[in-house]
């Protein structure tokens, strides 16, 4: 448990500075002109396509569905070798070591969710015992939830040490420990402040990654929250030393909209942040629509989803 | 070479058909071209086109044509007719605004990025708002109560600068077009090409002969315009100097006159703004139209303890920003208007750091011919300094401190201008204290360069008289006949 009281904490985050809601919509909106075209689109569609966590987090979800999503993973496009492979495939905790045999040493990551996702109302024991049962099952990266509740009640100590605990469950004694992704559910902070605060608090605690919404609530990723968290990474780096990882998820389905925030990663982060080690989309049927672009930028024609394969 | 190198995103020009020549547009008709000189693309240096130099005998059938209309047609038609046509002309505008931004991108050298996203949009916004007036000037306040009817004044001269050419003839045109006046503008020397577009537009809106006519040429034509008798009102907006000899040459006639003249704002930045914003505020404040803004936010004026980091992360903010062909769609910083403007803008830079300022600016890579400058931030600025005080008009801000919100009010006043200013505070009863003591006609609180034809924009003191825009800019198009009857 950390020596920091809430109130220290509390002073911290308060004495941010403020986020002008007007402005930082123009701003986001204004970087969303940017006209991409010929070969750097061809270059943000394989490198949008490689920052992909390709996720399936439904209470259907069969190992034969996650055995799909994994195949799909493995060979994105059939007609095409050459494309590249997203970065993880992201899934429930109970389904890690399907998605780990399938993949095996393809590279391609198993990122688990964990703590009482999507909600995250558990208790901490609970969480930590979600977290190290994904963790042994073999997941690579952990996508924890804060606990909001706690957040909005003016309750930063207990968010804090809730994401340093979950840290400290995803070290493995043997082999790389599992990276952790902390999502801040922004739908449910709702202000532009509140992103500030709680992106900086997450990265007090150590989390690897901040990553926007869980995807089960709207709105999830928007352009100016994850323009918010890019500016706080970046910040981050200059002030301790340590980067950070942006990850938007949800809602993000179209080849455009990825484009508009692979330009925001490179002008408000910069460059350093522009590959997956960085930067992640959660996103499942966003793939599928890359892969057409990219179609259409080798072949000329559009070929139609008749061409592309459901996972 | 960068990661992620945008490729380039030429707007196509073929959009737009430019004559090799342009005649005058006068009693609703273009006459034979003659006396040519020719406009030129500022991101090249080619000519793009040639038009005609207006003489004396020009602006004399030019007046006489806008008096024929105003007294034959334009001055007794309803307001609710006179309406019908600016809706026209909006929508018109709106329909034809790929072929505007091209065509002001190519003669003034801004980015196609903002000819498409402010100039042209505002510019048929200012008309449609202006038309929803022309049928309710009786109730617009401008005239006291019981009976009284606002009436025009007869035949405005409108003078127009270069860094708005389609936008400035819209806040022009627009508000004496709805009160009933009718028109004879002079385009600026270098960007007379959309106003002679518009000429196009005015006939496609089949609007009566006369009701606006284009003269072009440089100032000797303005000066013919504006000392001409049959004029009744006087519009102008342009440098101080100019406007102060036109407020001569009217002075003892019955001319009536606005002037929108020029500006030093100070951009206020408090240590509790949203710093990130404020930064864009900054960018936006000076580098929106390569600083060539009347109200831009020359001066900055940042509280002391947040210099540094304000400094800092401006300049790292600037190095993202794309510097060259203004037909790029990807291009936020074009070229300056013209050679004269590109000479005055390096002078008073030189002269800034012959004073003592330090320049900085981002690496940039410029074309071979046209004319540019880069992005610059000057530092360690005086109050004495000339790029403290003079208007530099370019891309280039100038950086000050200030310690208490008083020092800082009186700093932002300590100027013969009074245009605009912005504060930048997430204290509000700070933004409301700051606009009360602001000798500015616009204060932004927290945001720059905002343009809506609902408000009203001009000047305190040497930035000139009269408003824009809004219910206040109509009273300057119009005056009243108090009508008594017994009941």
């Amino acid at each position: 448990m950390s020596r920091l009281t809430n109130h220290a904490i509390g002073a911290w985050l308060h004495g941010l500075s403020g986020v002008d809601q007007v402005g930082c919509e123009s701003r986001a909106a204004a970087l969303g002109t940017r006209s991409i075209k010929t070969a750097s689109k061809a270059w943000a569609i394989d490198t949008a396509i490689g920052m992909i966590d390709l996720t399936t987090l439904e209470g259907s979800d069969t190992p034969g569905k996650v055995r799909s999503l994994c195949a799909k993973a493995l060979v994105p496009d059939p007609l095409d070798p050459s494309t590249p492979r997203p970065a993880a495939v992201c899934v429930y905790g109970d389904r890690v070591g399907i998605a780990r045999e399938a993949l095996g040493d393809s590279g391609i990551h198993v990122a688990a969710v964990a703590t009482a996702f999507p909600s995250g109302r558990a208790s901490l024991p609970v969480k930590l015992a979600d977290t190290r049962d994904a963790v042994a099952a073999g997941a690579d990266e952990i996508d924890m939830v804060i606990d909001r509740g706690a957040f909005l009640a003016g309750d930063y100590a207990t968010v804090f040490n809730q994401i340093a605990e979950v840290k400290a469950a995803c070290r493995r004694d043997e082999g790389p420990d599992a990276h952790l992704k902390v999502i801040l559910e922004t739908g449910e902070l709702v202000t532009y402040d509140n992103v500030r605060r709680a992106s900086y608090l997450a990265m007090l605690a150590g989390g690897d990654f901040i990553k926007t919404s869980t995807g089960k609530i709207s709105p999830a990723a928007t352009l100016p929250v994850t323009l918010i968290m890019l500016e706080a990474v970046r910040d981050w780096r200059e002030l301790t030393g340590t980067q950070v990882g942006v990850k938007p998820a949800g809602g993000i389905r179209t080849s455009k909209d990825a484009i508009k925030y692979l330009v925001m990663v490179n002008e408000v982060a910069g460059e350093d942040w522009l590959s997956p080690e960085w930067f992640r989309f959660g996103a499942s049927s966003l793939l599928n629509d890359l892969l057409l672009q990219r179609q259409k930028l080798t072949t000329g024609a559009y070929s139609g989803s008749a061409y592309v394969t459901i996972d | 070479m960068p990661k992620f190198d945008y490729a380039p995103a030429p707007e196509s020009r073929s959009i737009v058909t430019i004559k090799p020549t342009y005649g005058l547009f006068i009693d609703g008709t273009f006459t034979r071209a003659k006396g040519l000189f020719p406009t030129i693309n500022p991101a090249d240096e080619t000519t793009l086109a040639e038009v005609s130099q207006a003489g004396p005998k020009d602006v004399d059938k030019a007046v006489d044509a806008a008096r024929r209309a105003y007294e034959g047609v334009w001055g007794r038609m309803s307001g609710a007719e006179r309406g019908k046509y600016l809706f026209r002309i909006a929508r018109l505008l709106q329909e034809r605004a790929r072929e505007f931004a091209v065509l002001e991108t190519l003669d003034n050298g801004k980015p196609i990025k903002e000819t498409r996203d402010v100039d042209v949009p505002v510019a048929a916004a200012h008309f449609f708002y202006h038309a929803g007036w022309a049928d309710k000037l009786e109730y617009a306040g401008l005239a006291p109560a019981g009976g009284d009817v606002p009436r025009p004044h007869g035949v405005v001269a409108q003078v127009i600068p270069w860094n708005f050419p389609l936008l400035m003839l819209a806040w022009k045109v627009a508000p004496a077009l709805a009160t009933g006046n009718t028109v004879v503008l002079k385009p600026a020397e270098t960007t007379p090409l959309t106003a002679l577009l518009f000429a196009e537009v005015c006939q496609q809106a089949d609007l009566p002969p006369g009701v606006v006519n284009i003269l072009t040429g440089d100032g000797r034509t303005g000066q013919a315009l504006v000392e001409h008798p049959g004029v009744d009102k006087i519009a102008f907006t342009g440098s101080t100097e100019v406007g102060r000899a036109i407020a001569r040459a009217i002075a003892g006639t019955t001319k009536k006159a606005t002037l929108e003249l020029g500006g030093k704002a100070a951009n206020i930045i408090f240590d509790d703004a949203a710093i990130d914003q404020a930064v864009e505020g900054i960018v936006n404040g000076i580098f929106f139209n390569q600083g060539q803004v009347c109200c831009a936010g020359s001066r900055l004026l940042v509280q002391e303890p947040i210099h540094d980091e304000v400094v800092s992360r401006l300049q790292r903010r600037l190095a993202t920003l794309r510097v060259g062909d203004p037909m790029d769609k990807n291009t936020d910083l074009g070229a300056i208007n013209s050679r004269a403007q590109l000479d005055r803008i390096s002078t008073l830079v030189d002269a800034g750091i012959a004073e003592g300022a330090t320049a900085w600016a981002p690496e940039c890579t410029f074309p071979g011919t046209g004319f540019w400058f880069p992005p610059t931030v000057l530092t360690g600025v005086a109050q004495t300094h000339r790029v403290a005080t003079e208007e530099i008009f370019g891309p280039v801000l100038s950086v000050l401190t200030f310690r208490t919100p008083q020092e800082a009010v009186a700093k932002a006043n300590n100027t013969p201008y009074g245009l605009s200013a912005g504060v930048w505070t997430e204290k509000g009863s700070r933004i409301l204290w700051m606009a009360d003591q602001l000798r500015a006609g616009v204060v932004w609180a927290n945001t720059f360069n905002r343009f809506d034809p609902t408000s009203p924009f001009g000047g305190y003191k040497e930035s000139g008289y009269g408003r824009e825009g809004g219910r206040h800019g109509l009273e300057a198009y119009v005056t009243h006949t108090t009508t008594g009857a017994a009941r």
